[in-house]
């Protein structure tokens, strides 16, 4: 027996407090990120990630106290995205409690925040968070960024592969093709990306069932796999989502 | 009641180490510090690490920390935690850099290529996430912890002590490394206990009431 394959909870958090969204009616409030972090921990995940999707200026920095809460009373990895423009977002973040911080369109824009980052907190923090939509033109995916609204005209693999000579310790892909629809994972996409860089790929974007999971993990090859609303509406526990994966021959940390 | 101080040099998750020392604390203090005299001054040292080994040599001499260092290694009971393991060790291929030498052995990278799991899945380096750690020996700090437990790992390089008596546990990456080394009132994992969960308060609950 080895390394698991890592089941990953996010949490979207809004001024400081968990929110899901309710088939396009807005924002619900799901809870205090400690007590929702912690009922995730006690189900067995691996890691939990936050993404700070606060819109208000004046609310942004209550994402700082909430990591400095959840990391005094959960002990496993947080990662945190969402609003990391510059190294100085980054030092706050990991000094607030976080363990990995996640960039996306800022990695975009600027592609030396990720060395930057890197050379200085260590690869093993720097989660590059890439965004990809199937693009017919080409057969392959397009990267897109401000939550998939603007195409790059860049590559998927083909950055995938540049962050990693960046210094991302691990990339979070996103399917925006099968964001939000509960039909699976883009595997293809999960593969052509898992195959082509040397640090661990987060699948996300799509999961509707544990098959989808157990998918992701033996088709598309990932290391890990991100979901958020089959664990928030309490269709399945992290826990029967490990027991499915295991019976099915994945490694998992039960 | 123990007085325990963390080493602060710079570098890394001192903040997650000293969270969760705290959380298990039950009346030993906790401290982070770069200053020699508050390392001389404690019973106990908490060494962490993250991020490059240059660098982290780097900053240790940089605040004059080695020789405080190196004296509460072979001292008094001492806690290292990931690169906080690699070095104590002669030498690491990350940088060609020298370590402390406190244990004798290398600190080697994982090979990038080649590296396949059971369903044929090619292994990521950074080696990242859960895996299994098998004591070696009975040992205080592996008390109420079962072979095979997991704990979380972040890291691209391994160690390989030149003396198997100081292997304290190993994982597999596919192959079998050491991922612990104790000697005397020396304790150093490779793994991070700060983010295990229940097995990794354990461990440092463990730590904090180690009497060697």
């Amino acid at each position: 027996m080895g390394l698991a394959k890592r089941i990953i909870p996010c949490l979207d958090v809004n001024a400081g407090r968990v929110v899901k969204g309710v088939n396009f009616m807005g924002l619900r409030d799901a809870g205090d990120p400690v007590e929702v972090a912690r009922r995730y921990d006690d189900q067995g995940a691996d890691e939990v990630t936050f993404l700070d999707i606060t819109a208000s200026s004046d609310n942004r920095g209550l994402i700082f106290s909430v990591i400095e809460a959840v990391s005094a009373q959960v002990f496993i990895p947080l990662t945190v995205g969402g609003g990391v423009r510059q190294v100085s977002d980054v030092r706050a973040l990991l000094n607030a409690g976080a363990d990995k911080i996640s960039m996306n369109t800022s990695a975009v824009l600027d592609p030396r925040l990720i060395m930057d980052s890197a050379d200085r907190f260590g690869s093993q923090c720097i989660v590059v968070a890439i965004d990809a939509k199937r693009d017919s033109l080409t057969g392959g995916w397009q990267v897109y960024t401000h939550g998939g609204r603007n195409a790059t005209g860049r590559d998927a693999v083909e950055w995938a592969i540049e962050v990693c000579r960046l210094g991302a310790g691990e990339i979070l892909l996103t399917s925006m093709d099968r964001d939000g629809t509960r039909s699976g994972f883009d595997l293809d996409l999960t593969r052509a990306v898992s195959e082509a860089v040397p640090v661990p790929v987060i699948a996300s974007g799509g999961v509707g069932s544990l098959q989808d999971l157990a998918d992701g993990i033996l088709i598309g090859k990932a290391d890990a796999v991100l979901a958020a609303s089959i664990f928030h509406f309490g269709e399945h526990t992290v826990g029967s989502a490990k027991a499915f994966l295991a019976e099915r021959g994945v490694e998992v940390r039960l | 009641m123990s007085h325990v101080v963390v080493v602060d040099y710079g570098m890394g998750n001192l903040r997650s180490v000293a969270k969760a020392l705290e959380y298990v604390a039950d009346g030993h203090t906790i401290e982070v510090s770069d200053v020699p005299e508050r390392l001389a001054a404690a019973d106990k040292v908490v060494f962490p690490g993250q991020g490059a080994m240059r660098d982290c040599m780097r900053e240790i001499d940089a605040r004059g920390l080695r020789e405080a260092v190196v004296h509460a290694a072979r001292n008094k009971p001492f806690l290292g935690l990931c690169i906080g393991l690699q070095l104590l060790f002669d030498h690491s291929e990350e940088g060609d850099t020298a370590g402390l030498g406190i244990l004798s052995g290398q600190v080697k990278k994982f090979p990038a290529e080649g590296m396949v799991d059971a369903i044929g899945s090619r292994l990521k380096v950074p080696h990242m996430g859960w895996n299994e750690v098998h004591p070696h020996q009975p040992h205080p700090l592996w008390e109420g912890i079962e072979d095979g437990t997991r704990f979380y790992f972040v890291h691209s390089y391994y160690v390989q002590p030149d003396h198997s008596k100081v292997i304290a546990a190993h994982s597999a990456y596919p192959f079998e490394f050491a991922c612990a080394a104790s000697q005397d009132a020396l304790f150093a994992v490779q793994f991070h206990p700060e983010k295990s969960d229940r097995a990794g308060l354990k461990l440092l609950s463990n730590f904090l009431t180690w009497a060697p």
